[in-house]
């Protein structure tokens, strides 16, 4: 039970910190809870069927199927969590002050919220797939003890739900006016990291250039594989023992995202549509 | 910025182009049977970028994985799957099956040539 506990919690946390950012990040615009139940919904459906055609996914482009539809996904994340860090430069500030004045969710960001429903989607999709297929193989299975190892599965996903919320709990205790501007960071910085890991991915493969292995080794102070190790991963795109490229294009992309937010802030803007 | 979206053509170009492959890498098998890999040891070269084949011969479906090697990947049961290694530094690395971690493992030398 502990075992399938332990494996489930860890997939569902990497989801759920993703969650927790996305929550707080569009704290006050009206919907969101419905844009974000969606995505879990359409995450939890997409796994569901990655996992039903993973062995096909498996052979598919000779053998890197899961790497190259892992890197999209994640490429696809990127793209609207940058969508979001601009909507957020040009809105942000407006709902903050709106937030302020009604006390409540007001204002309509609908385009906003589509955008972070799919990186939710994109998250519970690449974890969820995982658990799918492992809980699916206990479930199958009829050998003695598939019930607590089920049960340990669902404990798992009750804690990494948990922690998301804990997540989302303490990042809204920051005061509103500087909410925006932490999560608009958190976000970049989980743009980067989800870009880097499907650079990893590629490169892991021979399909793009590696630019040198092991550019440093921290495995003796924060290993992968530990707990906390996996956390960096999902929060920012952390490993041990990374590629050149993996902190190329981490960089390429937090550099890209914080000076196109500070360049859409700063400049006027007349408009005031969504 | 313009700097920056300069860099972006550079970047895309890499990733279109990708390096010459190097000479063949070596493949080494290994099979899945009743939760246990066969061989469950591999000696391979170090510094060097290597693949490991994997039949998975049991009726369930597992993934091969390495934290310290860096793969992770589904495999389901009667297929076969490839994953990427290397180059690594002189020692021992561990992989397992992520679905029954604590049955099926083994481990992988590097060793410097003579």
């Amino acid at each position: 039970m502990l075992g399938s506990l332990i494996i489930v919690f860890r997939e569902v946390i990497e989801a759920g910190l993703v969650i927790g950012i996305v929550l707080a990040a569009t704290r006050g615009i009206a919907g969101r809870g419905w844009w974000v139940a969606g995505g879990i919904a359409a995450g939890v459906t997409g796994a569901a069927i990655a996992a039903a055609f993973a062995g096909a996914l498996s052979t598919a482009f000779s053998g890197n199927g899961q790497d190259i539809f892992s890197a999209s996904i994640l490429c696809v994340a990127v793209l609207m969590l940058a969508w979001h860090v601009i909507w957020m430069a040009r809105h942000g500030r407006e709902l903050a002050q709106e937030m302020k004045q009604m006390g409540a969710a007001v204002s309509s960001g609908s385009r906003s919220l589509g955008a972070m429903a799919t990186v939710v989607a994109v998250a519970v999709l690449r974890e969820g797939m995982e658990v799918v297929l492992f809980l699916y193989g206990i479930a199958v299975s009829a050998h003695v003890g598939a019930f607590s190892l089920l049960s340990g599965g669902l404990l798992g996903v009750l804690g990494g739900a948990a922690l998301s919320y804990a997540l989302y709990r303490g990042l809204i205790i920051i005061p509103l006016r500087h909410l925006f501007a932490v999560t608009n960071i958190l976000v970049s910085i989980l743009a980067a990291g989800m870009a880097s890991q499907a650079a990893a991915l590629l490169a892991s493969d021979d399909l793009i250039p590696a630019l040198g292995y092991d550019i440093w080794d921290t495995s003796w102070l924060l290993p992968d594989g530990s707990l906390a190790g996996r956390t960096a991963k999902a929060l920012a795109g952390y490993t041990d023992r990374p590629t050149g490229i993996q902190i190329l294009v981490w960089g390429l992309t937090l550099v890209c995202l914080l000076v196109t937010e500070r360049f859409v802030r700063t400049r006027p803007h007349p408009s005031t549509s969504p | 910025m313009k700097r920056l979206f300069a860099a972006l053509p550079l970047l895309t170009g890499m990733c279109l182009f990708p390096p010459v492959q190097a000479q063949a890498q070596t493949v080494f098998h290994l099979t899945l049977k009743d939760h246990h890999f066969e061989p469950d040891h591999l000696s391979v070269p170090a510094g060097e970028r290597f693949m490991i084949e994997l039949e998975n011969q049991d009726s369930t479906t597992d993934e091969l994985e390495s934290y310290d090697m860096k793969f992770e990947k589904i495999i389901v049961s009667g297929s076969k799957i490839r994953v990427h290694a290397g180059p690594l530094h002189p020692g021992t690395y561990t992989f397992f099956d992520d679905y029954h971690p604590d049955q099926a493992k083994g481990t992988v030398t590097a060793e410097a040539k003579p």
